[in-house]
């Protein structure tokens, strides 16, 4: 065969399989709309309406500004909670992940127990957790607090085992062959490589936990949630509307205030 | 008295790959030994059997007449402490300053708590400046080795090898990732610490040149084998191509046949590189 031909069959064969793969994709999509008889118009039109309840209902007024000392006071408790179930969940990945890690496991048995007592943490949705720890904690606090920890933990010592495993390789060789012990190891090579990235992580955790902390309030009846949920029940909906607005502003304004952090540090 | 003695040592990785099959050497104190051979050859294995960052699969190593091989952990750290190791990719802690990463070489001295508390004393710390002084680090003792070039860090690597106070250094292809000129230095500063301070060099060398250069010995290893030691004097056209394989000798040839004051550094590497 000459390689013109050759070229040209290989390209008639590329264009065949990216069709192909096309056609595929789009079947794949009307057969699950067809089966959770998704209608799209009825989509579009719904979803008007959900804006204009939206704006002739759902928005605050100058009564609702009065309720907020009291949103103020949930919101920041939900954010503590964040931060303490980051910051508990940030000591115990530490260790987790440090076992974990190909770079500094003691061995492979505590190595694998560490990965998948992550895993089992990480794959469990933080809502899941939250239903599960309520049959033995009962609404509350804690409950909402062992939820976030438990999620966070599991993420986190995923993102702190590639941490290590990224940037602490090399100079643990070198510090090992020169006779350093495990601790020292640990102390002076992975942490010094590691700790800005963590701390990078840590903040992004509290960022997603403030809002994953909302969510769980709604559940366990603690923080902003159970406010916003006592307001929605109740159909006080210009007071919902101002909470919306409050974690808003305060999830942007952490995340701004995370980015600085993070600017400085890495 | 020999300093390191290498018995029979080979090495076989998965039950398969063999990387190295009986070797057996004696270094002497103060020697600078050039291990030279091509990629794969088994000479980074070779070197870390010696201080057992890799456990060799079966013979002795014996070092200032410790069995290394059999050594508990805690014996194997003291041990350890007298081996000096420079890497490729200087393997620093780029994140900190170029005191914090010499005073690293301490470590292996200490306790578990002194060690963690990274607790240096003045002497140490004094060792560490005047060893980077001497490396010509002076101005660059508290920057941070992110901001250094690849011969400073390679500097670095080796000063806090030095500040181990060790009997010997296995330099593993310490001059692979750098420009000509940094090299020379590096090797010159290999090349002092060998004969001033008679400390034991075992260098790794992508270079057949530049092991010619400053080795009092030269040990050309093939597929797990030493299948030349002598000094340099001894390495012909015919040793070459024993060590590497036809291909390569009719570069390093061409390279032979130049005139010594003709050898630009450049040329001898960019030379050399290609043979390998």
């Amino acid at each position: 065969m000459q390689p013109v031909e050759q070229t040209n069959l290989f390209f008639r064969q590329r264009r065949w399989s990216s069709l192909l793969g096309f056609v595929l994709i789009g079947l794949l999509s009307l057969g699950s709309a067809w089966l959770t008889e998704f209608d799209s118009v009825r989509a579009v039109t719904s979803f008007l309406k959900a804006l204009n309840w939206l704006f002739t209902r759902f928005h605050p007024t100058v009564e609702s500004l009065a309720k907020l000392p009291k949103i103020g006071e949930k919101m920041a408790e939900t954010i503590l909670m964040a931060i303490t179930a980051t910051m508990m969940a940030a000591g115990i990945s530490m260790v987790l992940a440090i076992i974990g890690s190909q770079t500094t496991r003691v061995n492979s048995f505590f190595g694998t127990i560490s990965r998948g007592l992550a895993s089992v943490l990480r794959n469990v949705p933080v809502i899941g957790w939250a239903l599960i720890l309520q049959f033995s904690f009962g609404q509350g606090m804690i409950t909402g607090l062992l939820a976030l920890l438990f999620g966070t933990t599991g993420y986190l010592t995923r993102a702190f085992i590639e941490t290590i495993d990224g940037s602490s390789d090399s100079s643990v060789e070198a510090l090992r062959a020169s006779g350093a012990n495990y601790l020292h190891v640990i102390r002076h090579a992975v942490l010094p490589s590691s700790l800005p990235q963590m701390m990078s992580w840590i903040l992004y955790m509290i960022e997603t936990n403030v809002r994953d902390a909302t969510l769980v309030g709604i559940l366990t009846g603690s923080g902003i949630g159970f406010l916003f949920e006592l307001y929605y029940k109740g159909s006080y909906y210009n007071h919902a509307s101002l909470i919306v607005l409050v974690i808003i502003l305060v999830v942007i304004g952490i995340e701004t205030l995370s980015n600085q952090i993070r600017r400085i540090i890495l | 008295m020999e300093l390191l003695e290498i018995r029979d040592v080979s090495k076989i990785y998965n039950r398969q790959t063999v990387a190295l099959s009986n070797i057996s050497l004696n270094v002497g104190e103060g020697e600078f030994v050039s291990i030279i051979g091509p990629s794969g050859a088994g000479k980074s294995t070779l070197l870390r059997c010696i201080n057992r960052m890799i456990d060799p699969s079966s013979g002795a190593v014996f070092f200032q007449q410790n069995r290394i091989d059999q050594l508990p952990k805690k014996k194997l750290r003291q041990v350890r402490t007298q081996i000096g190791m420079v890497f490729q990719h200087y393997n620093l802690v780029n994140r900190l300053t170029v005191f914090e990463n010499v005073l690293h070489g301490r470590l292996g001295y200490k306790s578990t708590l002194a060690g963690v508390l990274g607790y240096y004393d003045s002497f140490e710390r004094r060792a560490a400046y005047e060893i980077l002084a001497a490396l010509g680090l002076q101005e660059q003792v508290f920057k941070r080795c992110d901001q250094l070039s690849g011969g400073q860090k390679q500097r670095v690597g080796i000063a806090r090898a030095l500040l181990q106070r060790p009997k010997m250094l296995l330099c593993d292809e310490p001059i692979a990732s750098l420009d000509p000129s940094s090299s020379k230095i590096i090797m010159d500063h290999l090349q002092r610490i060998s004969r001033e301070m008679k400390i034991t060099c075992l260098v790794n060398l992508h270079q057949v040149d530049v092991a010619i250069k400053y080795s009092d010995r030269i040990i050309g290893i093939r597929n797990g084998e030493v299948v030349f030691d002598g000094p340099p004097a001894q390495i012909t056209p015919l040793i070459i191509e024993q060590i590497y394989g036809t291909e390569a000798h009719e570069l390093i040839l061409s390279l032979e046949t130049l005139q010594p004051g003709q050898k630009s550094p450049v040329k001898q590497s960019e030379v050399a590189h290609a043979a390998c």
